[in-house]
């Protein structure tokens, strides 16, 4: 970590770029602002202060300050979002003493919040970065229960600051996972989830939102939920056959409540038509389906319900009894029913790696070629990887798209975003520019020849 | 970063086989040989095609060559002539591939379909006989599950035509492998590339240490594996140079390497142990044909060429086991630079759809280094070379006279994310057609169920 730490010291100095926003105008580029429409041949794109304030055809473009860069023969996007992934929770995942996605023996679980556990300088988290994920939800799995506990909206800038937003979003699986950790079938995982839901709804109304006077300290990062009250409070009696720990109970109230995204991991057809009515008793769930492997059956209740969806985008193998129906063309037969719907999932969606998101969006495109496949325009495939998912994180206009106020997270590629052969140049989040290095780089460099006539190449660094 | 859950089932299901670089006798393995008998013989009869003509597409031939506005002819399951738009095409039913691409079909030399199946649930878990470090005595294809809904994918999405099915990497010698045409049967057999030799999957670094370890049996350590390894050769050695008529399964097919009949697929990631593993072979008097999930080969390109060994890679997986923490981009583009033999290959069931664009990824980090790969030897890597390190390359690998007329006719440039194959002819017969509903597999385990005959 010294080392990354260095490096990427030495880069920002070698570029002259300070690690502060710097306002530039990229211009003559190709620019796709993420939001679902066509790229824009010969545009530019203006940072002023961290944030985006153009982003169209020349001419409309603001008078150049700061630094100009020429676009000429590049795509300049927003960064990418990568929807429900472990960035920052594991280094190598089949390395237990580095792996933080979950916590099987914990006696808790809607409480576990991955926000402590985020390491901004995993080489999964620089890997990414170079790759032009500039922005992510973050996730544990659920293993201890059907909850997998609180996920985080992150960003992958090169500084300490990872947390964007902590507590976004609450995670539970139901389906074939949920049936597992809910003691063996559904009828289990669907009676657990009713009576949390149930005793978190209790304990909010019952707890006494006095406070205390020293507040655990924390960060604050601009938009996050308010301090959780409901932790803090002296309320000691409780039901006698309540399930949920205090923290548990007291993590579920913003759900309950509305106040927090519950993502439900659910593939199948039927298991989708029974979340969909869960409003019916909790009238304030703010739903969000990962997975939904099946979602194209029943693509039109989804989106008459409004619900969003992350999806993994070319899944297309019975590879269990809940997604029999799994094809490539689930994403756009979503897509044209309506619904809202991102590329992601707890596995990625992208061979675990967030960074392929571009070869799946381009996957979908392909679709469109095949007579019968449901695939996505170009512009609708860019969204589901940028604009679409930041969305459905609560970051509409803000994140994933290049528009007037969003955050100035801008990559430069050096071809078709979505093509296999092209790849970031320069990377932008904030405003500021960032370091591409990483252990990858660094023996790709190392070994780009075998030469030892002189020294081992363990002194070539 | 794939998750926990996921990568418990990716990493039982990362492994390494070996079969031998034989011709047809070779199929005829071990002692069985003796008996003039081939157990479990390939039944597989190409289904009936057309002549046909493949004119005005980019043929890439497999063998490097590139023929802008080509035409290939095959007629009864042959390759016939592959040349420019010069070539006659009397008595062939001609194909308008303005636009498009030709390639051979795909090949992938590692892939677990029929052992590992969908749906993947325990009663389908049949890729690792988990019970022993060594089982050279088990076959691959008496796991293989014909009516894997895996196959039809791979060729629908991923142009494959042949692969090789080997066993997982729970074991340092998992047993033998088989190789496939990926044409719909009934039985395995129905399956089996008539010809191909077997190979023999081992497995070096932390599966097997890690399954046995784990049980307070040896191998524990690395060092274990290597022991055990070299005490089996040992003893194979002594059965292979003694009375062979006691019939022994697990020594017929170590003395089947040893013969330079069986070849050896080595599942392994390190560079150093993969020089390990070749000084093994060098001891033992055997060869590694081909190292697999060789995330480090790129350290040592040089000792892989010299010792013609093939490294079997993915483009980008990393990071997921301590073993392939130094994985990089840039492998596949650094062992074609040393002049080593390069092989892009799935281990999954997902990734079996996309080789042609694991390999295009592979050579685009490469470009970004100065390395340059012309597309034609990229296609290289997905089908000749593949089918040299399974044996099979006299049979099938690249568009040429007289070779099984695996073909694909792709509806873009293969190496385009944007492309997919809209025709795949196996030994000449028209096995998939994306302009054809109907003209694609739907196997047992799909009828009835939702999502019968989609697109997929």
């Amino acid at each position: 970590m010294i080392r990354s730490a260095l490096l990427a010291a030495t880069a920002l100095l070698a570029l002259g770029t300070p690690a502060a926003a710097q306002d530039f105008d990229i211009t003559g580029a190709t620019v796709a602002t993420g939001d679902g429409s066509d790229p824009i041949e010969g545009g530019t794109v203006s940072v002023r202060g961290g944030r985006v304030v153009y982003a169209g055809p020349a001419s409309g473009a603001p008078a150049a300050s700061g630094t100009a860069v020429d676009g000429t023969g590049k795509w300049v996007t927003p960064g990418l979002f990568a929807a429900v992934t472990s960035l920052g929770l594991a280094d190598v995942d089949a390395v237990d003493e580095s792996n933080d996605t979950a916590a099987r023996g914990s006696p808790f679980s809607a409480a576990l919040d991955v926000a402590p556990a985020l390491n901004p300088s995993s080489q999964h988290v620089l890997v990414s970065r170079a790759g032009g994920v500039t922005r992510a939800s973050v996730t544990g799995y659920p293993s201890s229960s059907i909850f997998a506990g609180q996920g985080a909206i992150v960003d992958l800038g090169d500084d300490p600051m990872m947390v964007v937003r902590p507590r976004a979003f609450q995670m539970v699986a139901l389906g074939e996972a949920g049936a597992r950790l809910g003691g063996g079938s559904r009828t289990g995982a669907h009676t657990l989830l009713r009576n949390a839901l149930r005793e978190a709804g209790q304990y909010g109304d019952d707890s006494q939102l006095v406070g205390r006077a020293v507040q655990p300290e924390r960060d604050r990062s601009g938009d996050d939920l308010p301090i959780d009250t409901r932790l803090l409070d002296n309320e000691t009696e409780r039901a006698s056959d309540t399930l949920l720990t205090r923290f548990d109970a007291a993590a579920l109230v913003p759900v309950v409540r509305g106040q927090q995204p519950l993502y439900v991991l659910v593939e199948r057809a039927a298991d989708i038509r029974q979340v969909l009515s869960l409003p019916r008793e909790f009238p304030n769930l703010r739903l969000v389906l990962v997975g939904a492997s099946e979602g194209w059956m029943v693509a039109d209740r989804i989106a008459q319900a409004g619900i969003p969806v992350i999806a993994r985008a070319l899944n297309d193998l019975p590879v269990s009894f809940e997604q029999l129906a799994a094809t490539q063309s689930n994403v756009g037969r979503m897509a044209r029913a309506g619904v809202q719907v991102a590329i992601g999932g707890l596995d990625g969606g992208t061979d675990g790696q967030p960074r392929t998101a571009t070869q799946y969006a381009g996957n979908l495109v392909a679709l469109s070629r095949v007579p019968g496949a449901d695939g996505l325009s170009w512009g609708q495939a860019f969204a589901a990887i940028s604009s679409v998912p930041a969305a459905i994180a609560g970051f509409e206009g803000r994140l994933g798209v290049l528009a007037n106020g969003a955050a100035g997270d801008v990559v430069m590629w050096d071809g078709d975003p979505l093509e296999l052969d092209s790849a970031p140049e320069r990377v932008f989040i904030d405003g500021v520019e960032q370091p591409l290095q990483n252990h990858q780089t660094r023996l790709r460099d190392r070994y780009r020849d075998l030469d030892e006539s002189d020294l081992p190449k363990a002194y070539d660094w | 970063m794939t998750g926990r859950v996921f990568m418990g089932a990716a990493v039982i299901a990362l492994s390494a086989c070996s079969t031998t670089g034989g011709n047809e006798s070779a199929a005829s393995t071990g002692s069985a040989a003796d008996t003039g008998d081939v157990p479990y013989a390939s039944t597989y009869e190409p289904y009936p095609g057309v002549p046909t003509a493949l004119v005005g597409a980019t043929v890439y031939d497999g063998a490097g060559g590139r023929i802008d506005n080509g035409t290939v002819l095959f007629r009864d399951g042959e390759i016939v002539a592959v040349g420019g738009a010069d070539l006659s095409t009397d008595g062939y039913q001609r194909i308008d591939g303005a636009g498009k691409f030709v390639t051979p079909g795909v090949i992938d030399i590692h892939s677990h379909l029929g052992d590992y199946p969908s749906p993947s649930v325990d009663a389908h878990s049949d890729g690792n006989e988990a019970t022993s470090p060594m089982t050279p005595e088990v076959w691959a294809e008496h796991s293989v599950w014909p009516q894997d809904p895996g196959f039809s994918r791979a060729l629908a999405n991923g142009g494959v035509t042949s692969l090789q099915i080997l066993p997982g990497s729970a074991n340092l010698t998992g047993g033998r492998s088989v190789t496939l045409k990926n044409v719909a049967s009934r039985t395995v057999q129905g399956m089996k590339f008539p010809g191909a030799p077997y190979g023999m999957k081992m497995a070096c670094g932390e599966n097997p240490k890690r399954v046995y370890g784990g049980r307070g049996r040896a191998p524990s350590t690395r060092m274990g594996n290597f022991a055990v390894n070299r005490q089996m050769w040992l003893d194979a050695k002594a059965y292979a140079d003694g009375d062979r008529s006691k019939r022994n399964l697990a020594n017929e097919t170590l003395a089947g390497v040893l013969d330079g009949e069986i070849l050896i697929h080595n599942h392994c990631y390190r560079a150093d142990e993969m020089a390990l593993v070749m000084d093994m072979a060098k001891e033992m008097g055997y060869k590694v044909t081909a190292f697999h999930h060789a995330v480090e080969s790129y350290k040592i390109g040089d000792l892989l060429r010299e010792n013609d060994v093939c490294s079997a890679v993915w483009a980008d997986w990393y990071g997921f086991k301590m073993e392939s923490y130094d994985g990089i981009p840039e492998n596949g583009a650094l062992l074609q630079q040393a002049g080593a033999c390069v092989i892009i290959h799935s281990d999954d069931q997902d990734g079996i759809q996309r080789l042609n664009q694991e390999a295009a990824k592979a050579q685009a980090a490469g470009a970004r280094i100065g390395i340059a790969i012309p597309d034609e030897v990229v296609i290289g890597w997905i089908t000749l070379n593949a089918a040299k390190a399974m044996g099979i390359d006299e049979m099938t690998g690249s568009l040429q006279s007289g070779k099984m007329a695996d073909v694909v006719l792709w509806n873009g440039d293969p190496l385009s994310v944007y492309s997919r194959p809209e025709k795949v002819w196996i030994d000449g017969a028209l096995m998939y057609d994306a302009m054809d509903a109907k003209r694609r597999p739907v196997s047992d385990f799909e009828l009835g169920q939702p999502g019968e005959g989609d697109v997929k």
